[in-house]
């Protein structure tokens, strides 16, 4: 019972961080027909910011550890809020008639020049933003100590879906973005300012990322890699949940983050590997995903 | 006059649609025959069905004796039907040329070997045969993006019969070409066909059926309501009322 | 040109490089080998790319190229470089006739996607493999050239780069002449227009799964060459970054010529070897410069691949 417990609730904790990451994928390739190689960058960058406001909000003396959390969550918010738009406006946009393949190569060099960037500003060594993490003491579930930290990143996700789940469908900008991903040429055709929605949609997606990585800081070590982990962990769930699909993005991410936990504790050499093989095979079974909202071409 | 399609009680629905409802009909080698009826009257789904692109829900589709039914485009092609698009399918960033020895190519085999050339004798006499014929020859070397509509439907034709096919489907052949052309496409097409091919076509334009066919076949609601003669199904009072509008 | 012309420029190109090397610093040559085995492995996707297919997995093919030389050398003892070349060409080969009926069915993004899984399964496969060597991987001895090597005191490294250099050439040269044939020109008329190809009798499906065990053999040979320059295979030669170098070196050669892939992978390898060198920092960032700049700025190469405008120069049989 306990490994169960175990499994599952480390599957969810998971789960939690990789969907709000992974729904900001979806979102970028519902609306802006862009696989986003680049995302799992923004999560470093969100957790690097983080980790940064960390060290000098908790090495400065005696200041509630609550509103350190506040403010790397929010600092990160910040630089996402500045970098999306930078990057829709001042790159993306200018390649949209393009293959979409072309963009696919164009966030590739973008992943590439962020990567260094990062290293470049943060240097190689790790850095640790512990102090939040013990904000939220700690439970016991059978017998098994969790940190409270970990459980709340499971309300925190269910929280952020609820949240985007109401923004695209009970706003009225959010039923524009869903217009769009629907149909791009339709939308337009109806006067629906498609650029707007782009510059919006691209910058929450790097914004959930962002989140993503600041939420996550005070668990992990900030370190060079972290890019090209999370990227290939949203990337399948992207994947087996469907291109463009929230609710897919959200059961995909359970998919996953459960396929880890289980590689782990029972296989685990597995573990690179369980994710890939899931993703394969949605592919080579469903492959416009469980909820695809894209239309496969397949003869 | 021997038969060389044999459609019996053939079905197809969409939904609450019935685009074909229990026809047969039997087309004898060597006629022209013009196919009419009005948008949804079940023509084109005739033709799709012949050809493979859908399947019908009931009744058989046999070929010089062998059952077609069911078959994909690809085999049905290899068994002696090809068609012409109403939306003529070419290669467009290809020219005129390059479509046709694809063409060629995929029905003599040559487009199967990793490196037979596109100079063999064989392969550049019936290309320049097929040029002359369809009066292509000034469009060679332009690719096809680039050319009218009306020498877009002809190519696509010249595409179609590359094959040798014992019958030839032409979806509204004359469909978005100028009224002034209509005639000249026609004369040309007719006058390049082999005069054993059996050919079915789809028009809306009647003067072409009247003058091009030598058989009529008039579709409404998924029924053929009149087959005969040309002039006889023209002057049809129903075919008249229903298809052609044309005063009793 | 005509396929006789095609073949007399080969033959000089080949003469012409084969003289080049002993005159080029040991570092020159390194990269040309190294260079021309990525080369080969882009001459695979553009074979794939003409018929409107873009891999972003060619690396699993070039990963199995070089652990099936790899392994056939620790393992089987042998070294003889062109057999190994070989081997590695077939294992791509049957890696290629394995899983490619599964990807002719799919198209654009999602075949993109399946090749990339596939290969990250291959790379997640081979890290943890320990008696391959896991994620360290296995260091190869130098390979034998019938014993010309010592015959002749031929330097190793210039010996693998003549390898390189006839491979690549003949491959190219073949190709060149593939491409203008009736055959080659299915391909494109595949990317434009597969409804047209399956009307006119032959199997669009059947027609990319020839391309894809052809990019999968040129793949196993260019991986096979790779590790012998090399010294070492571990299972990065999967991951999805050196497969997206592939699709780099494609799309900077555009759809000109056969000789512009192999041009654009030595230019990438100097802009690579370079920067690592001087910004070691910095290389990754230069690189993705480097791929901006010309995706932004030199469409022309991206466009004809990827748009299906403009009939290609290959096609025409017009450009070398």
């Amino acid at each position: 019972m306990q490994l169960v417990t175990t499994i599952l609730l480390d599957g969810l904790i998971d789960a939690s961080w990789i969907f709000i990451v992974a729904v900001g994928l979806t979102l970028i390739f519902g609306v802006l027909n862009v696989l986003n190689l680049a995302h799992g960058n923004f999560y470093a960058i969100g957790a690097y910011v983080a980790a940064t406001v960390a060290g000098w909000y908790y090495a400065s003396g005696d200041n509630p550890p609550a509103f350190g959390l506040v403010l790397m969550l929010g600092s990160s918010m910040l630089v996402a809020g500045i970098l999306g738009p930078l990057l829709e406006r001042g790159l993306l946009r200018f390649l949209y008639e393009r293959d979409e393949v072309i963009l696919v190569l164009v966030t590739y060099a973008l992943f590439l020049i962020l990567e260094d960037a990062t290293k470049l500003i943060w240097g190689v060594n790790p850095y640790y933003a512990y102090d939040p993490y013990s904000l939220f003491g700690d439970l016991k579930v059978y017998g098994l100590t969790y940190v409270g930290y970990d459980l709340m990143l499971i309300v925190f996700a269910i929280f952020a879906g609820i949240i985007l789940w109401l923004g695209l469908n009970r706003t009225k900008s959010g039923k524009l973005v869903l217009a769009v991903i629907h149909d791009r040429d339709m939308s337009s055709a109806l006067g629906i300012n498609v650029t707007r929605i782009f510059v919006i949609a691209f910058t929450i997606g790097v914004f959930l990322a962002a989140i993503g990585g600041a939420i996550t800081a005070p668990k992990i070590s900030v370190q060079p890699g972290l890019a090209v982990t999370v990227v290939l962990l949203s990337f399948a769930v992207v994947v087996i949940g469907g291109l463009g699909s929230i609710e897919g993005a959200a059961i995909a991410a359970l998919v996953v983050g459960l396929s880890r936990s289980l590689a782990i504790h029972l296989w685990p050499s597995a573990e690179l590997f369980i994710v890939y093989l899931v993703m394969a095979l949605m592919l080579a079974i469903k492959p416009q995903g469980m909820f695809g909202a894209v239309q496969l071409r397949k003869i | 006059m021997s038969a060389i399609l044999d459609v019996r009680n053939l079905r197809k629905s969409f939904g609450a649609i019935t685009a074909a409802d229990d026809i047969s009909v039997t087309i004898n080698a060597g006629e022209r025959v013009g196919l009419i009826g009005t948008n949804g009257a079940g023509k084109t789904t005739f033709v799709n069905m012949v050809t493979g692109y859908l399947r019908a829900d009931g009744g058989s589709i046999v070929l010089r004796g062998a059952d077609i039914s069911g078959k994909s485009p690809r085999e049905i092609a290899r068994a002696g039907v090809c068609r012409s698009f109403q939306i003529p399918q070419l290669f467009l960033s290809l020219t005129t040329e390059e479509n046709l020895i694809i063409a060629l190519g995929i029905s003599s085999g040559e487009a199967l070997r990793p490196f037979a050339g596109t100079g063999s004798p064989v392969l550049v006499a019936s290309l320049d045969d097929l040029l002359t014929r369809y009066r292509l020859q000034e469009f060679r070397y332009r690719v096809v993006s680039e050319l009218p509509g009306g020498v877009r439907k002809l190519l696509d034709i010249a595409v179609s019969v590359t094959r040798g096919p014992s019958l030839l489907l032409l979806d509204e052949p004359t469909s978005g070409v100028a009224a002034e052309q209509k005639f000249d496409l026609m004369d040309i097409v007719v006058n390049a066909l082999p005069k054993d091919v059996t050919v079915l076509f789809v028009e809306h334009d009647m003067d072409i059926v009247s003058r091009y066919s030598t058989r009529v076949l008039a579709f409404y609601d998924g029924r053929i309501i009149s087959d005969g003669p040309s002039d006889v199904v023209l002057q049809d009072s129903r075919v008249k009322s229903f298809i052609t509008g044309a005063p009793n | 040109m005509t396929n006789t012309k095609i073949i007399l420029a080969a033959t000089a190109t080949l003469a012409a490089l084969l003289a080049l090397g002993p005159f080029l610093p040991g570092w020159a040559t390194f990269l040309g080998a190294v260079a021309l085995a990525k080369g080969i492995t882009a001459l695979g996707l553009v074979v794939m790319l003409r018929s409107g297919l873009l891999s972003f997995g060619q690396g699993l093919f070039y990963c199995v190229g070089g652990y099936g030389a790899g392994l056939l050398m620790l393992w089987g003892d042998v070294t003889n470089a062109v057999v190994l070349v070989i081997a590695g060409g077939l294992s791509g080969l049957v890696a290629g006739l394995l899983i490619g009926p599964l990807l002719a069915g799919y198209r654009k993004i999602f075949f993109a996607t399946l090749t990339l899984a596939l290969s990250m399964l291959v790379h997640g496969a081979l890290t943890k493999a320990d008696i391959l060597g896991g994620s360290d991987g296995l260091n190869l001895r130098p390979p034998t050239f019938f014993g010309l090597e010592q015959t002749t005191g031929l330097s190793p490294v210039f010996a693998i780069y003549a390898l390189a250099c006839v491979i690549a050439v003949a491959s190219a040269c073949l190709l060149r002449i593939h491409f203008r044939s009736v055959r080659g020109l299915l391909s494109l008329g595949v990317k434009d227009n597969e409804i047209r190809v399956e009307y006119l009798g032959t199997s669009v499906r059947r027609a990319i799964f020839e391309n894809y065990v052809v990019a999968a053999f040129l793949a196993g040979m260019g991986g096979a060459l790779n590790a012998l320059v090399l010294g070492h295979i571990d299972p990065e030669l999967a991951f999805w970054t050196t497969s997206g170098e592939f699709v780099f070196v494609a799309i900077l050669a555009g759809q000109v010529s056969v000789v512009a892939i192999f041009v654009a992978s030595i230019l990438l390898e100097l802009v690579r070897s370079f920067s690592s060198q001087h910004f070691p920092n910095a290389w990754q960032m230069t690189l993705g410069i480097f791929m901006l700049t010309v995706i932004l700025f030199m469409p022309n190469g991206i466009g004809a691949l990827l748009q299906r405008r403009r009939g290609s120069k290959i096609a025409q049989g017009e450009a070398p």
